[in-house]
């Protein structure tokens, strides 16, 4: 593989005399869409784990004695609503409105606040009748998956109380435009991976 | 290299992988020298080109071509590519080919080279068990068990049932065979044949904790005859019987076990040890299996939990640990473990085993229809 | 057999109780001891000369990644001492384990000795030294001023660091585990190994864990964002292309490897059944997990050393880079088919012959890729003028060594072979074959190579020559008699033997050991005579190897900007373009530059999750979540700093230029 030969004529530059500093920030899209891949990667190994054990009850429950699709099918739809709602934030934020994108963020993160709710009541309540993750591998598997997922959603639900208060303080310079951004696709990325938790963990764990 | 100064000492050691005492183990060390001339095909000219390209164009000789621009040819490059394919299409057939005949699942076709065994040949059948650290043979055909200590008749194809008590090892016999896990709850199977008498090393090729070094057992390949006067001996010797009781006992760890020999087994030993309910009352996997297949136990089943009422872990010092890893699930209504044709166990009074009296961990077991059902001794 | 009885925990130490502190061992004691003088000495002579405001201010809380390579590099080779006298450790045992002899270790320290070894050498020595090289060499040879998030970078640093520090203070905090150094389960579950030294190994690798997926994030962003203009991504140097297809390894490897811990942890401390015998877990999952990830990390290893012998056989044969293209090919079908091999670690646990034949024949197509590699650098000896520096020494010895290490792995990866040869000895060898020969080997020609650029002197060449010829000797003698060793049905972590005919093959191993030994101290006192004679084996020209990439257009040391004005890219070899068509260094028009600012946020952060890892260790529940609370709020305090940059102004730029004006024009 050579190079194409430039005659000697030709003027060549070899130094970028009339520089601009790249844009700050400018690749943290990229860096934290690969993070969110990394991400995505520990949530296959989850599903991998609850794809192999998830039929092994130890002579224990099944996700037919356990699960109650109308709590799960209500949670789910607490995620999805959170999800446009953080798309109305990112629209209020791009028409440059501080307050609107507050208090839609606001909004998203009473809705995260409430399928986190529902998901320990889900918890609570299992671990009372004593299918408690100790149970049998289905149960192990079970908990960690979803258990991960809740954990990502707590910490978004952090970012965004975050996220609020620093946007009271600076505004929407373009620091905290990039912000929202990321924690918007942390947002969507968890929703994708419920929808995945939904299917696989109980609809198809129900139909088994 | 020094490698070419030792080439004397090789001579003088006992290099069994290349030179085992069986037809498997031999034409795995044959395939391990094929192999190896296959691909010094490739490595001989590189590394002698290496040599050579550094000696000729090292820069103090100026007579060398010097062409700094070079960096590209089709042709050179296609060699490249090519030359390890091909070496690699060729090894791969071999590979494919000799993984599917020397596979140890695979019942053995010949005793040695065209030595073919006839149909009506039933191999001899040993299980083997890895314990804490120490190895179980079970001959369940002639209903004696050894530890320690593995005796086969020579030129008759063995057919080994791999399983361990507690975590992973490795069944090794370098002059027989190649190796296989084995691993808890599991089943690995091995076949090989001796095609020589003599005594041999067997031992664990995967570290298992601080007794490992000492897993280790002779193994005798023995004339037909000498083979029946083992058994013989074994039979009559006074290491009593092998039954659950016995095993559960011999299950702890210990080292450097002595060989030992059982007279009489529990026919049902090894299914059980598989199965991981040699211990009175608690579920077998393939009943658990079944369970979790019709779509578990229910809430019901949540509370058919028991602790563990005596002291497998104690050597591993993890006897006070948390109550959650020494329990087990009960047997609900245990169907006898798959045996085949052999007869059913011998009763054995599981008393002092079973924790019978023993209160139920944590709360009060809830009175349900399942565990309602007392836990039976594994019959 | 000493088993520690778990003692019972209290409320405020956990599990922590006098009884951890390892009096009973009189090795401990004594190493214990050293290390305490040794740090004495060491904080004494900071205190003495006033050290630590300098060492806080422009190296512990550095966001330049030279300083942070550097710093990488100093923490693989602390480590690879400790790593090291494992090594001698475990040689001296076999060799003396005979003839009933019970050797001068036991079982619960010889045992916690290999997997030491292991986890070090693998984790917290090749992991640190090639991380530190890319952190180092990647941004000057694109020619970028840093890489794309520096204070992540000096957090992945210390995060590292902390995972080093809490595998370190197993040596005398209680103790390590015993398990090998992937921990299989069930031997690592807590019915068999109760104390703390799996939860040691768990949490040792999960925080070095997170500094790693970070430091990976962080250089393929770099690689693919800051590249200086015209270096489109055929025209990148090969360095950078195997660091780009390394770090993309880390990134889609070291998250399997971190869920895979957290199941074994949860196991562990919750009790969960993931990787247990009963209640219907599968101590099968856990050995494919750890290799699905333990794959692709042998080729993390290995890739950007594959690239320093392209960049050093091209630089000292004078010559351009034979097949760039098939070379940057055969990178990128490396780095895809290291995630279809992972089953041959594990032939013999009973897979079917079709699934152990497909998995043996992938791992023999890697050899393809990786034999086109060997040719190339052949070929660009071939017909060049080869310059025998200490670079392309370590390059021909690699090329000797490796292609044996090659030769075996290929033989292993045909499954009736590896059933006879699997755990053996054998496996040891071929492995230390091609991790010595190819990673090592590799690190050091990049050390020699690439020292002068960072700090402005060439090594001793007396000494370099007396290390290499005691590496390469002593890496024959060590391994080669492994190999016959292994042929003879010898396995590994054996710690006492029988057979007395193996005993010869030991001692020769132990010599070889020896004369390695001999090797690293060579190394040790070529480090210490060039700085000593810094002034004599000075480079003022900043190329003293006549270069071709980027990283030699600028001053050695690199000024803190790299590169006043960013250079533009017209050829593969952009350096030795430049020089061919006698470009003009700029001498006017200086700008302020961009840079990011210093923060210690990092260290702290770690610092937080040392202490919790440590809590974990021994169950100490509030000290976790108290340390825990302060990393998330550290986090967060930190993102409520929106001044995180500063501009060199260009008045300080021109000062540094003219001197290197000055410079170039006193060595011309």
């Amino acid at each position: 593989m050579s190079s194409k030969t430039i005659t000697a004529e030709e003027p060549v530059q070899f130094y970028d005399l009339d520089e601009h500093a790249h844009p700050e920030g400018h690749s943290t899209m990229l860096g934290f869409w690969i993070y969110l891949m990394s991400d995505c990667l520990i949530f296959a190994i989850l599903f991998a784990c609850f794809g192999v054990l998830g039929a092994n009850y130890a002579a224990g429950p099944a996700p037919k004695d356990l699960f109650d699709l109308k709590l799960i099918a209500l949670n789910t739809a607490m995620l999805l609503f959170s999800s446009i709602t953080y798309g109305f934030a990112v629209l209020q934020m791009q028409m440059g409105k501080v307050r609107g994108t507050q208090l839609w963020l606001a909004v998203t993160g009473l809705f995260g606040l409430g399928f986190l709710g529902i998901e320990l009541y889900e918890f609570y309540h299992l671990i009372e009748i004593g299918a408690t993750p100790q149970r049998s591998a289905f149960l192990s598997s079970f908990f960690t998956l979803v258990g991960t997922h809740g954990l990502h959603v707590t910490f978004g639900v952090i970012w965004l109380v975050v996220l609020m208060i620093q946007l009271g303080k600076h505004g929407l310079i373009a620091a905290n435009k990039r912000r929202v951004m990321c924690l918007s696709m942390f947002w969507h990325f968890l929703d994708v991976i419920w929808i995945g938790v939904f299917t696989i963990v109980y609809l198809m764990g129900v139909l088994r | 290299m020094p490698v070419l100064g030792a080439l004397p000492l090789l001579a003088g050691c006992d290099l069994v992988v290349l030179d085992p005492a069986g037809d498997v183990a031999r034409q795995q060390g044959d395939l391990i020298v094929i192999s190896t001339v296959l691909m010094l095909l490739i490595i001989v000219p590189v590394m002698a080109l290496t040599i050579f390209f550094a000696w000729r164009y090292r820069a103090a000789n100026k007579e060398a071509t010097y062409k700094p621009d070079w960096d590209h040819s089709t042709q050179l490059e296609l060699v490249i590519w090519s030359a390890p394919l091909l070496i690699i299409i060729c090894l791969g057939a071999l590979t494919w080919v000799a993984t599917h005949l020397l596979d140890p699942y695979r019942p053995l076709a010949r005793t040695g080279p065209g030595q073919t065994i006839a149909a009506d040949v039933q191999p001899l059948e040993v299980n083997v068990v890895a314990l804490d650290w120490k190895w179980l043979f079970i001959y369940p055909e002639q209903g004696v068990a050894t530890v320690n200590e593995l005796a086969v008749p020579v030129n008759r194809p063995l057919r080994f049932r791999i399983s361990s008590a507690s975590v992973m090892n490795s069944f090794y016999v370098p002059a027989l065979a190649g190796q296989i896990y084995a691993m808890p709850g599991m089943e690995t199977k091995l076949h090989g044949v001796f095609d020589r008498t003599g005594t041999y090393q067997g031992f664990s090729a995967n570290y298992s904790g601080a007794g490992f070094s000492n897993m280790r057992f002779k193994v005798k390949s023995l004339p037909a005859g000498e083979f029946d006067t083992w058994v013989a001996e074994a039979k009559a010797s006074a290491g009593g019987d092998l039954d659950r009781m016995a095993y559960l006992k011999l299950e702890k760890p210990s080292e450097k076990e002595p060989v030992r020999r059982f007279a009489a087994v529990d026919p049902q030993l090894f299914d059980a040890v598989v199965n991981m309910c040699v211990e009175p009352g608690k579920m077998c996997m393939h009943d658990m299996m079944s369970i979790d297949t019709k779509g578990g136990a229910g809430i019901a089943g949540i509370g058919n939990v028991r602790a563990i009422a005596y002291d497998k872990y104690a050597a591993r010092g993890s006897a006070d640990m948390a109550k959650w890893s020494i329990r087990y699930v009960a047997a609900l209504c245990s169907s006898p473990v798959m045996s085949n044709d052999r007869p059913d166990a011998k009763r054995v009074n599981p008393a002092p085993l079973k924790g019978e009296g023993l209160p139920y961990p944590n709360q009060a077991p809830a009175r349900t229809a399942l565990n309602a059902i007392t836990p039976r001794p594994m019959s | 057999m000493t088993p520690h009885p778990a003692p019972e925990a209290g409320p405020f130490l956990g599990k922590l109780s006098f009884d951890a502190l390892p009096f009973h061992e009189p090795i401990l004691i004594v190493t214990f001891a050293v290390v305490v003088l040794g740090a004495i000495g060491v904080v004494g002579a900071i205190t003495k000369f006033r050290l630590w405001g300098y060492l806080w201010n422009d190296w512990f809380t550095t966001v330049d990644h030279k300083r942070i390579g550097i710093m990488y590099m100093i923490l693989g080779l602390i480590m690879f001492l400790r790593g090291f006298a494992d090594a001698i450790m475990m040689r001296l045992q076999q060799v003396w384990a005979f003839n009933g002899s019970e050797g001068y270790l036991n079982a619960h320290h010889y045992d916690q000795i290999f997997t030491a070894h292991g986890v070090i050498m693998i984790f917290f020595v090749a992991m640190p030294f090639i991380t530190g090289l890319m952190n180092y060499i990647v941004p000057l040879q694109i020619g970028a001023r840093d890489v794309s998030f520096p204070f992540l970078n000096n957090f992945s640093f210390w995060m590292t660091a902390a995972g080093a520090a809490l595998t370190m203070i197993s040596l005398f905090v209680g103790e390590y585990a015993q398990t090998g150094w992937l921990a299989y389960p069930p031997l690592s579950g807590i019915a068999y190994s109760p104390s703390v030294g799996v939860d040691y190994y768990i949490w040792g690798l999960q925080i070095a864990g997170v500094g790693t997926t970070l430091s990976g994030i962080n250089l393929i962003v770099t690689i693919l964002k800051l590249r200086a203009p015209g270096m489109g991504l055929m025209k990148m140097p090969v360095f950078t292309w195997t660091s780009l297809c390394s770090n993309i390894l880390i990134v889609a490897s070291f998250p399997i490897l971190t869920a895979t811990l957290t199941l074994l942890a949860l196991d562990r401390y919750v009790g969960t059944n993931f990787f247990t015998n009963d209640f219907g877990g599968s101590p099968m999952m856990y050995v494919n997990l750890i290799w699905i990830w333990g794959h692709p990390e042998v080729y993390i290893l290995i890739l950007p050393l594959f690239g320093v012998f392209s960049e050093v056989t091209s630089t000292f044969s004078g010559k351009k880079l034979f097949g760039y293209t098939s070379m940057v090919y055969a990178t990128v079908c490396i780095t895809i088919l290291s995630y279809l091999v992972w089953l041959h670690h594990f032939f013999t646990m009973g897979s079917g012959a079709s699934v152990n034949s497909f998995f043996g024949i992938t791992t023999m197509v890697i050899s393809i890729p990786t034999g086109a590699k060997l040719f190339n650098w052949l070929f660009t000896m071939y017909r060049g003028r080869i310059r025998f520096e200490l670079p392309m020494m370590w390059t021909i010895a690699f090329m000797l060594t490796f292609v044996v290490g090659g030769m075996t792995g290929v033989l292993l990866a045909v499954p009736p072979a590896d059933f006879v040869l699997h755990n053996s000895l054998f496996l040891i060898a071929h492995f230390h074959n091609v991790i010595i020969g190819g990673v090592l080997f590799g690190l050091f020609a990049a050390i020699n190579y690439w020292w002068p650029k960072a700090f402005g002197f060439k090594l001793d060449v007396f000494w370099g020559k007396i290390s290499f010829w005691c590496w390469v000797v002593g890496f024959w003698l060590a391994f080669m008699p492994l190999y016959v060793l292994g042929l003879m049905g010898v396995t590994r972590r054996m710690r006492v033997f029988d057979d007395p005919s193996l005993q010869i093959w030991f001692a020769i191993a132990a010599l070889g050991a020896l004369v390695i030994a001999a090797g690293i101290g060579a190394m040790l006192v070529q480090f210490a005579v060039s700085i000593w004679k810094r002034k004599e084996l000075i480079d003022e020209s900043g190329d003293p190897w006549n270069g071709r990439t980027l990283e030699w257009a600028t001053s050695s040391p690199p000024p803190d900007y790299n590169f006043a004005f960013t250079p533009v890219i017209h050829d593969l070899d952009a350096w030795y373009d430049m020089k061919k068509r006698n470009h003009d260094r700029p001498v006017a028009g200086f700008r302020d530059i961009h840079m990011p600012s210093n923060t210690g946020t990092g260290i702290i952060l770690s610092g937080f999750c040392l202490v919790m890892g440590f809590a974990l260790v021994w169950h100490i529940w509030w000290l976790a979540a108290l340390s825990f609370a302060a990393a998330i709020f550290g986090a967060i305090w930190h993102t409520f700093n929106y001044k995180r940059d500063f501009h060199i102004p260009a008045a300080t730029v021109i000062e540094v230029e003219s001197a290197r004006t000055r410079q170039l024009a006193a060595g011309a």
